[in-house]
């Protein structure tokens, strides 16, 4: 077992040294969120009688458990752990995947592992210190987390940032297995997500069934399990031993795959392909290359939609007479009925997720690039314009899809109806110029400054930020201006449709991807 | 040239940042020969060949390939040229047959299907394999078949065979003297000299970004120079005194020396004056050339072209030599006593000079 080991401590700092920017930025944009969570909650809930009916006011509608989860302490600190104790473990999971599939599969199919095991490593010494790498960042997470919020009640804060970690390490070591399996880093990355979504749509369903939390399928959510160990509300110390528990079970699954596997290689091998192509050109082949992808993300977003459909209905138990509570949803969602409300803030929320799926698709021009395959393609009859365009195809028009088969979710799970459906639909695609604003920044990042082009992650990371917590906290309306999604109407319910920023933003995104492009024609290829 | 030219480029800049990787360079290729694309690494070889692909936009100077621009008419000209660099990378999910494919249809063109089947068979290539399924050389064989399936006029070939093996490489040499039989020309970069020797009607060899030398072989050996030694009847009067001889020894009756090729009528009527016993002459190995050339800072440049070019280049030997550490002999190289061809092949190692031997 040492020997297999060997090199551990060297691949470990060779990791950290790889990822010294993006893991310090993340563990502490995660972390500083949350901390800065309770100054924010007590400049909108002023006193503790404001915060106590807000806390029912939540406990009482079923779509608000969905999104949120329910309060189980109406201190600050509890509605702190509420409001962002779910979201800072999807961000740290969203890290945690990210780094161990890096470190582990990427460096496999990159062809560099080869390199490192033919020195002293050993056969599992990569997982390991891939693993040690999320580990230690879920733990500065956590300890950010707990002395943050000792103000708040150091048990309390403890318990939230052991929650966060735990929550975290759990995605690491799915995110080890999800490696084993699949030959591609991208793969890989595809299915962790999928179960940190899965995840979150259990979490979301459990809540939403069960007022206190004590749905089977919450339980059956790693997500939920954060919920659980009620941080600030009389902590469940053993629940963290879930926590414990899975990692343990997927960390030695992981490594019991690890083990029985040539480097490289996978258990879900590649089969051969035809001898002969039919692929016609540039286009053909960015949907090739992307629609495996845009497969699972329509997947996502329909069955997404079905189960926030199912809970929309719930969203009229409302305790309507509490003003803040209804503002919050009014600033989040709509005007008029609150089923309509919910509708469009779950509208809204898959706008903000159908941005990571513009900037990964646009991107991928990046990768092209930067993994040397855009450099024969444009050696032979074919435009820089044109090759773009195919993958620009791909991202515009698969965001719309996506986003239309959310509202057609969304509207199948209201079961109102077909016109209901139809608006479902509508108010989806009235996220399309946001979404696509977002794109053609991406696009323009990657024309004008390819290395810097992952940038626009951070951009659609802002504005996930911003959608999802930012109403809540009173955000100034000027920061809240910054991101597209903010001048979209609340559909359905507006009375009348604002058409003027739909256009504008639509003007926005075509003269951004215009300019990108040209920026592209103009440029030298990165070697 | 008489003849069009298929790529002509006089003068090329390109930097990147503070990095100058082209300083001026020139490359003359005509029609339908096969150019060898010679230098060391960093030369500038691969940046000269995408700003040929349009890929790169120079920063002065002229390029002209197929008698268009390569950047405004990119497009355009990709249709009669076909592009192999030197480390293929394919899409994990598409099999090399279906990047063959591909890359004719790009092209504009279907590829001749007889004619791929034929390569996918000399070249012993499984099209149906996927992306990283392949090895380093079967991902050169992929765009190998694909190249030279194409019915393009210009072959750009940047290092093309890193990763065959000799039998495969044999079938490479085939392809490019049919492509060359067939009227196409062939810009090929490399480092395997006996490639170039055996395929090249013409070669050029660059460093520091600047073109160094340009010609046949047989006019840049012309430039270098070949060992004699001889017994003579009586003393070598004046040898050591005339042109282009270089590093002469003299051991009783046995004389050893170096002289520049294109000096060597006069040399031998001198030897023959002092009556000839026996007479031993070497000439200069393609590796001496090149090693001539590789070698050596971006100043040393006064080697290109020309008679002056010798002494240019001895003077740029004793530079490498002080460079090396080496300062005693090669300060004064011309009369060192062991030196045979230790001026001449300028290693910057004892090892690279034994080579070069």
């Amino acid at each position: 077992m040492k020997r297999q080991l060997a090199g551990t401590a060297a691949l470990l700092r060779l990791a950290l040294r790889r990822d010294r920017v993006m893991m310090p930025v993340w563990v502490l944009a995660t972390s500083l969120l949350v901390v800065s969570m309770p100054n924010a909650l007590g400049s909108v809930y002023e006193t503790a009688a404001e915060r106590a009916t807000a806390a029912s006011a939540m406990n009482a509608n079923s779509s608000l458990r969905a999104l949120y989860g329910p309060v189980f302490a109406d201190s600050l600190g509890g509605l702190t752990a509420w409001r962002a104790g779910v979201f800072a473990a999807v961000l740290a999971g969203i890290m945690s995947l990210v780094v161990v599939v890096r470190h582990t599969r990427e460096e496999e199919e990159t062809g560099r592992q080869e390199l490192l095991s033919a020195a002293m490593v050993g056969r599992r010494a990569p997982l390991t210190a891939a693993l040690l790498a999320a580990l230690l960042a879920n733990s500065l997470v956590g300890l950010l987390i707990t002395a943050g919020l000792a103000g708040q009640g150091a048990t309390g804060a403890l318990a939230l940032g052991l929650a966060v970690a735990g929550a975290g390490t759990v995605v690491a070591t799915a995110a080890a297995v999800a490696a084993q399996l699949t030959e591609s880093a991208r793969a890989a990355k595809g299915v962790a997500a999928a179960v940190l979504g899965a995840a979150f749509v259990l979490k979301a369903a459990g809540d939403s069934g069960a007022a206190a939390g004590e749905s089977a399928l919450t339980w059956a959510s790693p997500l939920g399990w954060v919920e659980h160990v009620r941080a600030f509300g009389g902590e469940r110390w053993w629940v963290l031993a879930l926590f414990a528990a899975a990692v343990a079970a997927q960390g030695a699954l992981a490594y019991a795959l690890a083990g029985r596997r040539d480097v490289g290689m996978s258990f879900l091998a590649g089969r051969p392909g035809p001898a002969e192509g039919r692929l016609g050109g540039t286009g053909a082949l960015a949907w090739r290359l992307q629609r495996g992808s845009l497969l699972g993300w329509s997947a996502g977003f329909l069955i997404a939609g079905l189960v926030f459909g199912g809970m929309a209905e719930g969203a009229a138990d409302l305790v309507g007479d509490n003003a803040k509570t209804r503002e919050i949803i009014e600033r989040m969602g709509g005007r008029s009925a609150l089923s309509d409300a919910f509708l469009a803030a779950m509208a809204g929320m898959l706008g903000l997720v159908a941005a990571l799926f513009v900037v990964s698709s646009v991107l991928r021009l990046q990768a092209e690039e930067s993994g040397q395959r855009a450099e024969p393609l444009l050696a032979h009859a074919v435009g820089r314009l044109r090759w773009a365009g195919g993958h620009l195809a791909v991202a515009f028009g698969g965001s719309a899809l996506i986003l239309a088969l959310g509202g057609l979710g969304l509207g199948l799970g209201h079961g109102q109806g077909a016109a209901d459906t139809a608006g479902a639909v509508g108010a989806c695609l009235a996220q399309l110029p946001a979404v696509w604003t977002i794109g053609a920044l991406a696009v323009l990042l990657y024309g004008a400054a390819p290395r810097l082009a992952p940038a626009a992650w951070a951009v659609a990371g802002t504005a996930l930020a911003l959608g999802w917590v930012g109403p809540a906290l009173n955000v100034p309306q000027a920061v809240m201006d910054l991101s597209p999604f903010t001048h979209l109407p609340k559909l359905p319910g507006a009375t009348e449709i604002a058409w003027t920023p739909l256009a504008l933003l639509t003007t926005l995104a075509a003269a951004l991807t215009a300019t990108g492009l040209t920026t592209l024609r103009h440029r030298d290829l990165t070697p | 040239m008489t003849k069009a030219e298929a790529i002509s480029v006089v003068g090329l800049h390109k930097a990147f940042g503070r990095t100058r990787a082209l300083d001026g360079l020139d490359l003359s290729v005509a029609t339908g020969e096969v150019h060898g694309f010679l230098g060391p690494n960093g030369a500038g070889k691969s940046t000269t060949i995408r700003v040929l692909l349009g890929l790169l936009r120079a920063d002065s100077g002229t390029a002209r390939l197929l008698g268009g621009d390569p950047w405004a008419d990119a497009v355009g000209l990709h249709r009669r040229v076909a592009y192999v660099p030197g480390d293929v990378t394919l899409w994990r999910n598409l099999s090399g047959g279906e990047v063959i494919d591909l890359y004719g249809r790009l092209r504009g063109g279907s590829l001749d299907r007889a004619r791929r089947a034929e390569l996918v068979e000399r070249f012993e290539l499984d099209p149906t394999k996927k992306g990283r399924a392949y090895s380093k050389g079967n991902r050169q064989k992929v765009a190998l078949v694909a190249a030279f399936a194409s019915d393009a006029d210009l072959l750009i070939l940047d290092e093309p065979t890193s990763g065959l093996d000799p039998l495969m490489e044999e079938v490479f040499r085939g392809c490019v003297a049919e492509a060359r039989d067939a009227g196409r020309t062939v810009l090929l970069s490399s480092h395997i000299l006996s490639e170039v020797e055996a395929l090249c009607d013409r070669v050029s060899i660059i460093r520091a970004g600047r073109t160094v030398e340009s010609g046949t072989l047989a006019e840049l050996r012309h430039l270098t120079r070949t060992s004699i030694s001889a017994e003579l009847a009586g003393p070598p009067d004046g040898l050591a005194d005339l042109p282009g001889v270089h590093d002469v020894q003299i051991h009783g009756g046995k004389v050893r020396f170096q002289a520049d090729t294109d000096q060597l009528d006069a040399v031998l009527r001198a030897l023959t004056a002092s009556g000839v016993r026996s007479l031993t002459s070497t000439p200069p190995t393609l590796e001496e050339l090149f090693l001539r050339h590789y070698t050596g800072t971006a100043q040393a440049d006064e080697g290109s072209g020309g008679g002056e070019g010798h002494e240019g280049s001895g003077a740029h030997a004793a530079g490498e030599g002080d460079a090396a550490g080496e300062g005693d002999e090669g300060g004064e190289g011309d009369e060192a006593g062991e030196g045979g061809e230790a001026g001449e092949a300028k290693g910057r190692d004892e090892s690279t000079g034994a080579n070069a031997r």
